[in-house]
């Protein structure tokens, strides 16, 4: 698999995740500077990481989605390129348009960092095939804002068309979610946003392997 | 014609006449000034005064502490860089290093809660990643008023936002720290903030310029009025008008920090560094004379060349703001315009704003006019030092032998774990980041904090940070002593090796003969225990004057300290790791425990606070301990918890809530069970053995510890769902689990 990591400053979690992709995949992935215009050929997966880019001083991720590399990214999912934003990158891709939606301060009104329970919601996705349908994995999440939001059309729209990708399962929705929302697709499928964080959980020393089938599921998918 | 105005402005300022009043509202007092007097020749200009009143503070000169400080031990064969850098230096082995410091941030969290602890937090990340690592882990140790004191929920709520606002966004796991509570800290909260780092040792950065005549450069946020004069407030006691120093207190931006961060990295990478320096407390006055004074180099700046977000900014306002997220550097000319191109990059500011001289004069340059002209070896060598009167404290006497005030056993254990001090504190780390960066083995909870070392498979660090402040304040000798053997007691917990500390040094005003006799004292227990464990102080920082309206804080020497573990798969944890596993009480005296004086028991159960604190036997310490690593390393044991607060009882339920695993310790007869399961004798730790309690291997370990000369008591085995202590009644785990979560949200839901 020939995936890449969007790189802007504030991101934090660029780290963690180029890790991750070079565990699970054998090969470490290229990285983008946030004022590329164009992509490496050949890009099967680019991820944008977590963090707090541009120090999300503005609402989380309005100003990273107008980087120059988004124009690109966003080409590219045109084309059917698989796109994943984690947590800070979630909220990046909603505020391009990618995903539908809008992520909110958590209930709580306080950052929380903990371990949540996830239901698979959808199996059938480019990035959850690996999994079982309503299989319940443990995932870690670290956010502010992650209280996900959308109009009534919207929500039905998601939930009707199967792109409820994961759900906090077991009471664990840690930010007020609608639906309890963690991650959804878009409409092609090739889009995901996730507010957990899977490359935090995909080997022994992590205390448990549960995130690595989100990135096997998108190997798969190439395959 | 308005720029004439301004420059009038200014030069009005920079010869504003010198009263006594001026001076004695610097903090300096009549000799002080007269030494400055004697040190120059002349009368000083104003930004000079502020000059001399930056570097002369407290806070800066470690005037009252420094003959005590000396005293400590701060070499090892695996010490690289002790105290007077920004951060120790420690090896690790395979060409890597572990950088770490703490450092108080007291007076500004308590003026503005959120900022202060924020800064506090962004000051000693700099501090690490200013010497070239990469900083992996974050601790914090924070000491609050009585919770029912009007201010504490909202200082509480705002200094844990704070702390995780800049430390989450910046990118550091926090993997520790302390949150307690006492009427003592009402008018004065602490705010003591650790950080560490991975470096390699051969690229360890120094804030010694080398060099005639290279540049001086100014990198990372604009300068604006932020915190002029913070580190003067920090050197003085506080009282009702308090308010009135909000505009002290400096504003973080984690974002540019971590920008800094990255492009600092980038920047030594590639090799353009001679000398870095962050500016922190007396900013850009501090890490120039600091640069220069250490390279025996005179340092010339012109400060219309410094980045300002404000209009018409002095130059006494631009020497003393303490603007956060700056940095000072010698770079090689040669490679000015690299350089530059990276923090462009980063957006971040770059300026020459002086060069290196070699005339050993620190000028300062302003609007074509010098404002300052000092001799910068004198600035921070001839700070004065003093020797401060100091009262003994005297010792306490023990408790008499039947003075044992009763409460079942049971019922004692689920109001301690339900109080202020022994409660869960997992409102508080929730709200910090402790996954970040994928490294996290032990997260807040435990006895240390542990994180791998990246591209190690089995090495790992351990984090804990610890004081007993009652027990300071009832024997501070004992106290100080305490605090060290309790940090490498946690570090030793997890199994790891202890390495090294760092110390943050909390108490009240120093020109009081008892706060400097508590001093004192603490540093020479300090300095007992770090010897005796080869455990040295490599970093640290003073906070004095710790005072509202002459109420003084309770003694508090943090201890921030640093173990290795050659392989982590072998660490031990809290919680119980199996059931039917034998529980021996490593290091316990023959009635298990007998010290009820200044327990968390008496304290909070009895509102008794009389008597000595219990002893430290620091040899009995270091053999128990080491005794306790090789049944880890030897792979024997999975599950170890070292015996403190709460005691005997405390300690087996923190084990069995972490596990879900109860245990059955029935106690001994005809003993008062208070003392056994209360007491809080020191040197001792619960360990869960990974045995067959039949097969006899047992009596091996028996023999060894015998031959070791220390106790090791099967005082119990764990299993099933409950908690049985002696006679007193079962209690389910998941009850105890119920009583140790409430505390914290209710109370900071406003419920208790």
């Amino acid at each position: 698999m020939k995936s890449a990591v969007v790189l802007a400053p504030g991101l934090n979690r660029d780290r963690d995740m180029i890790t991750a992709l070079a565990q699970v995949s054998g090969q470490a992935p290229q990285t983008l500077w946030q004022t590329e215009t164009t992509l490496p050929d050949g890009l099967d997966l680019i991820v944008i990481p977590g963090g707090f880019s541009f120090g999300d001083y503005l609402r989380c991720g309005a100003i990273a989605a107008r980087m120059p590399v988004m124009r690109a990214v966003a080409d590219a999912a045109e084309r059917g390129v698989m796109v994943m934003g984690v947590c800070n990158g979630f909220q990046i891709l909603v505020e391009a348009g990618l995903l539908p939606g809008a992520l909110m301060r958590n209930t709580s009104l306080k950052f929380v960092s903990r371990e949540v329970k996830l239901e698979v919601a959808n199996a059938n996705t480019a990035f959850t095939r690996r999994f079982e349908p309503n299989q319940v994995i443990r995932c870690p999440v670290a956010h502010h804002d992650g209280n996900y939001f959308a109009d009534g059309e919207t929500l039905a729209r998601l939930e009707g068309e199967g792109q409820v990708a994961f759900r906090y399962a077991e009471g664990t929705n840690p930010n007020g979610s609608m639906n309890d929302i963690a991650g959804i697709v878009n409409d092609k499928g090739n889009v995901l946003g996730l507010m957990p964080h899977p490359e935090n959980l995909i080997e022994a020393a992590h205390g448990g392997e549960d995130g690595r089938a989100i990135f096997e599921s998108a190997l798969a998918k190439v395959a | 014609m308005r720029r004439q105005n301004l420059t009038l402005d200014r030069m009005i300022q920079n010869t504003r006449p010198i009263t006594n009043e001026l001076v004695a509202s610097h903090g300096l007092k009549p000799d002080e000034y007269q030494r400055i007097l004697d040190l120059i020749g002349r009368e000083p200009s104003f930004t000079e005064l502020g000059i001399f009143s930056a570097m002369w503070n407290e806070h800066c000169s470690y005037k009252s502490s420094k003959r005590w400080l000396r005293t400590l031990p701060t070499s090892g064969p695996q010490v690289i860089q002790g105290p007077g850098e920004n951060a120790g230096v420690v090896d690790i082995g395979d060409g890597d290093c572990v950088v770490f410091k703490m450092e108080s941030h007291n007076h500004p969290s308590y003026i503005e809660p959120y900022q202060g602890a924020a800064t506090g937090v962004g000051g000693i990340l700099r501090d690490v990643f200013t010497m070239g690592a990469r900083p992996i882990a974050a601790m914090n140790a924070l000491r609050f008023g009585a919770p029912d004191h009007p201010k504490t929920r909202h200082l509480v709520s705002g200094v844990v936002a704070g702390v995780g606002g800049y430390g989450n966004a910046f990118g550091v796991p926090t993997v520790g720290g302390e949150v307690n509570f006492d009427p003592r800290y009402n008018g004065n909260c602490l705010v003591n903030a650790f950080a560490a780092g991975l470096a390699k040792t051969d690229a360890i950065f120094y804030s010694k310029a080398e060099g005639v005549g290279l540049p001086v450069v100014y990198l990372g946020a604009k300068t604006g009025r932020d915190g002029v004069g913070g580190a003067t407030m920090a050197s003085a006691e506080f009282d009702e008008k308090i308010e009135e120093k909000r505009p002290t207190v400096q504003v973080g931006d984690p974002f540019t920090e971590k920008c800094l961060l990255e492009a600092c990295l980038e920047l030594m990478a590639s090799g353009a560094v001679i000398a870095i320096q962050d500016m922190g407390a007396a900013g850009l006055t501090c890490s120039a004379v600091e640069m220069g004074a250490k390279g025996d180099l005179g340092i010339e700046l012109d400060l219309d060349k410094v980045p300002v977000r404000e209009e018409a900014m002095t130059a006494y306002e631009m020497m003393l703001s303490e603007s956060q997220e700056r940095m000072l550097m010698v770079l090689r000319p040669e490679q000015e315009e690299e350089a530059q191109a990276i923090f462009r990059k980063w957006g971040l500011d770059f300026a020459i704003v002086g060069k290196t001289t070699d005339d050993l004069r620190f000028r300062v340059m302003h609007q074509g006019e010098e404002v300052a002209n000092l001799p910068i070896k004198q600035l921070g060598d001839e700070a004065p030092e003093y020797d401060r009167p100091l009262v003994e404290p005297t010792a306490r006497a023990p408790l008499a032998p039947d003075d044992i005030p009763q409460t079942d056993v049971a019922d004692a254990l689920l109001k301690l774990l339900a109080s202020p001090d022994l409660s869960s504190r997992r409102w508080v780390y929730e709200q910090y980041d402790t996954y970040i960066q994928g490294n996290g083995l032990q997260r807040p909870g435990g006895d240390a904090g542990v994180v791998r070392v990246e591209g190690h498979a089995k090495k790992a660090l351990a984090f804990s940070s610890d004081v007993t402040p009652r027990y300071c304040e009832a024997d501070p000798f004992e106290g100080g002593k305490q605090a060290v053997a309790e940090c490498w007691r946690n570090l030793t917990a997890t199994g790891a090796l202890p390495l090294a500390a760092t110390d943050n040094l909390n108490f009240g005003n120093p020109e009081k003969p008892e706060i400097m006799g508590q001093f004192a004292a603490a540093v020479k227990g300090i300095g007992e225990a770090c010897r005796t464990l080869e455990f040295p102080i490599v970093s640290g920082n003073v906070s004095l004057y710790n005072e509202t309206n002459g109420q003084a804080i309770l003694p508090t020497p943090t201890i921030g300290g640093v173990g290795l573990l050659s392989d982590w798969s072998r660490m031990a944890r809290i919680g119980f790791a199996a059931e039917n596993q034998p529980i021996l009480l490593v290091g316990a005296p023959r009635q298990w425990g007998s010290h009820l004086a200044q327990s968390i028991y008496m304290r909070d159960l009895h509102g008794r606070t009389d008597g000595p604190p219990p002893p430290v036997d620091l040899a009995q310490e270091r053999k128990v301990g080491d005794f306790v690593r090789r049944l880890i390393e030897r792979g024997l044991t999975r599950s170890v918890h070292d015996v403190s607060d709460g005691g005997l009882a405390v300690a087996l339920a923190e084990m069995a809530m972490a596990s879900g695993i109860g245990a059955a310790v029935p106690g001994l007869e005809d003993i008062d069970p208070v003392p056994v399961f209360f007491g809080e004798d020191q040197n001792r730790y619960l360990v869960a053995m990974d045995l067959d309690p039949q097969d006899g291997a047992l009596e091996d370990i028996w023999r060894e510890a015998e031959e070791a000369g220390i106790f090791a008591p099967w005082i119990g085995t764990t299993g099933g769902s409950d908690l049985k202590l002696g006679h007193s009644r079962r209690v389910a785990v998941s009850d105890l689990i119920a009583a140790h979560e409430s505390w914290f949200p209710s109370f900071m839901e406003n419920e208790v």
